[in-house]
């Protein structure tokens, strides 16, 4: 329970924070590893935007389901998925959470509640109604989370999802993380609406938008939402407007962005920057506590990326495993 | 002597016994219960041809009316099977599969593999196919190939009302997503089936006959055409094997192999368009596994490569006749190679 200002308890705020540092540490290590060529595929980041995938996140347990996007690994870890594991996935190996047959557009853990990251945009609207409907013949309270970008809830998925989910009233939750781009095509040029909320209102749900940048923020409007869900009360539509530090996908040039743009977002809108502000002015967390965290993160980012540089590849007897193959 | 029932019977038969087994087996769908939220009749519908007609009133809300969004809701029952449910999602027609394509190839068919075998997706997409109901291009299609084609999805068509009723029963227990195929001239075709619930193995194809002269291999709708043209064939003296695939993915080609080794000769019909179509890669496999057994070139017979038409006088020249398969048959018997 919270015994301190900011709502929260010592000890979940450092979850919190090792939550965020954790995310961070893992994109700008992956950020280097990738640009050194050491990584194969596509590979899309969420640094920036670790305060609502966290924010949010916090509220949910093993039973309650998320369905992602192609920038997923952030909700991975927030979720709690195996960190050493993801890391074998990104790097194609044995071991990985898919066993390398899934890779950094498709990490799931089923037994965590996530559903997969997604390639496909959108996509993961409608499974989350259905993951929702499971829960809702359950009834035990779960709730399930969709996550889109702001490019994606241009999706017809998304759109005819927020209709299903409010027509049969389900413990769904539609997040659009707004980093202002889809991709390198601007949000205020593909969004027809301003308001998101607006958007939610013309399907009949409730919408709510919040800086997420602020991890106090997105957990208190997370927090509302969620427990409106587990209590029967519906689906709802949470925005969160944030930022992206790097490119829509590695080797991104971004000369669509604006001159010191990314240098603003960087030293303005860091949702890490705030956090720690927050927390030390509040006297709730010491700077002696975030660097113990700090350290501790990036002693574990360097053991996954040891481990998956080091783990064996699969074999040609894995090319066919998993899926009916005999016709 | 047991009972007949049709096949739309067998269909109803196999989900209320399916949901009275299973709590977890769900069925949605546009318009299958009919009436949700109107003044009248609650279950007015039960489906647009009533197939699920009557389920309603023992199972309650277990059964679902959609709205038209068939993304949403394909893609709710597939994301409800990867937690833990079995739902029967129905598809109207294939012909709307364009409308929701994603949610099935891309999403359910991959889940298992693409997640390294820890997804499991139990989902069924039952869905009218075939033409001859003077519907036209855009709800008469046999798309059983496009969906054949995709690695991780199981596809049935049956051709009867008891191998309808055990296919179906085996796709809801089966843990990969199953496309069930069911083909609309066929819903009111009768046949014995057990009152007792009971289920047949995806991937094994059955013989409709058997003969030693020459082996026809479909399945669908143009099983009965092609015991039709046996019969014709019978009165000159031809002995036509009927291989009924039954399920095409998995595919049981050890059957057909075996026939085509017997007989010496094939002929593979579909109601699907012949190119990249279930009789070319059967054409493909025979060839490639037993051509040394072949006494003659493989034929096929299939509609020609155009939508399905409206008119009746074309629509019947579309579909693959009776006729048009006897002669492919007897063409089999005159070719002999050297």
């Amino acid at each position: 329970m919270a015994d301190t200002p900011l709502g929260l308890s010592k000890s979940e705020l450092l979850k919190a924070y090792r939550t965020m540092r954790t995310i961070r540490e893992f994109e700008e290590r992956l950020h280097v590893d990738f640009g050194r060529g050491d990584i194969p595929g596509f590979v899309h980041l969420y640094a920036g935007e670790e305060a609502a995938g966290t924010g949010i996140m916090l509220h949910l347990g093993d039973g309650d389901r998320i369905a992602s996007t192609h920038r997923g690994h952030g909700h991975c870890i927030a979720k709690g998925v195996d960190v050493v594991e993801m890391m074998k996935e990104i790097y194609g190996k044995k071991g990985g959470s898919c066993h390398g047959k899934g890779g950094s557009m498709h990490i799931a853990d089923l037994s965590k509640g996530m559903m997969g990251a997604n390639g496909i945009l959108g996509a993961g609207a409608p499974l989350v109604c259905g993951a929702a409907l499971a829960a809702k013949f359950r009834g035990k309270g779960e709730v399930a989370i969709s996550f889109v970008g702001d490019g994606a809830s241009n999706q017809g998925t998304f759109l005819e999802s927020l209709n299903l989910a409010a027509v049969w009233n389900l413990p769904a939750i539609f997040v659009v993380e707004n980093n202002g781009y889809a991709e390198s095509t601007s949000r205020d040029y593909a969004v027809a609406v301003d308001s998101y909320v607006d958007r939610a209102a013309g399907f009949g749900l409730p919408g709510v938008t919040v800086d997420g940048t602020d991890f106090f923020a997105v957990y208190e409007a997370a927090g509302e939402i969620i427990r409106r869900a587990r209590e029967g009360g519906g689906p709802s539509l949470l925005e969160c407007k944030m930022v992206r530090f790097f490119g829509h996908f590695e080797g991104d040039a971004q000369t669509y962005r604006g001159a010191g743009e990314v240098d603003d977002i960087r030293t303005h809108k860091d949702c890490l920057k705030k956090f720690r502000h927050e927390v030390t002015v509040a006297g709730v967390l010491s700077a002696d506590d975030l660097k113990d965290v700090d350290e501790e993160v990036a002693a574990l980012i360097e053991h996954a990326v040891r481990e998956a540089k080091a783990a064996p590849l699969p074999t040609e007897a894995d090319l066919t495993t998993d899926v009916y193959v005999k016709y | 002597m047991a009972r007949k029932i049709s096949m739309k019977q067998a269909i109803n038969e196999a989900l209320d016994q399916e949901m009275t087994r299973d709590p977890s087996v769900i069925v949605m769908g546009e318009d299958i219960v009919g009436g949700a939220g109107g003044d009248g009749e609650r279950d007015a519908w039960g489906g647009v041809l009533g197939v699920t007609k009557g389920l309603y009133a023992k199972h309650g809300d277990r059964l679902m009316d959609t709205p038209l969004s068939e993304s949403a809701y394909v893609g709710a029952a597939i994301g409800a099977a990867a937690c833990g449910m079995r739902p029967v999602a129905e598809l109207m027609f294939i012909d709307f599969m364009g409308v929701c394509f994603d949610q099935i190839f891309n999403q359910a068919a991959k889940f298992r593999y693409m997640f390294g075998g820890k997804a499991e997706t139990p989902v069924v997409i039952r869905t009218m196919v075939g033409a001859g109901f003077r519907a036209a291009a855009q709800h008469s299609q046999m798309l059983t190939p496009l969906f054949t084609h995709i690695p991780g999805l199981k596809v049935v068509c049956p051709s009867t009302p008891y191998d309808t009723k055990g296919l179906l029963i085996q796709s809801i227990r089966d843990n990969d997503p199953v496309i069930f195929c069911e083909h609309k001239n066929l819903y009111g075709f009768e046949g014995e089936v057990p009152e007792a619930s009971y289920t047949i193995p995806l991937g094994e194809a059955s013989l409709a006959r058997e003969g030693r002269h020459v082996s026809i291999i479909t399945y669908g709708l143009m099983v009965h055409r092609a015991l039709e043209a046996a019969a014709q064939l019978a009165k000159d003296g031809i002995d036509v094997e009927i291989v009924d695939l039954r399920s095409l993915s998995p595919l049981d080609i050890d059957t057909v192999l075996d026939s085509v080794t017997k007989t010496g000769r094939a002929v593979c019909v579909d109601e699907a368009n012949p190119r990249c179509s279930i009789a070319a890669d059967i054409s493909a496999q025979v060839v490639q596994h037993a051509f040394g057994a072949l006494k003659a070139g493989i034929e096929m017979v299939a509609p020609p490569h155009v939508p399905v038409p409206f008119s009746p006088v074309l629509e019947d020249l579309y579909i693959p006749s009776s006729a048009q398969i006897a002669a492919a048959a007897r063409k089999t018997m005159q070719g002999a190679r050297q």
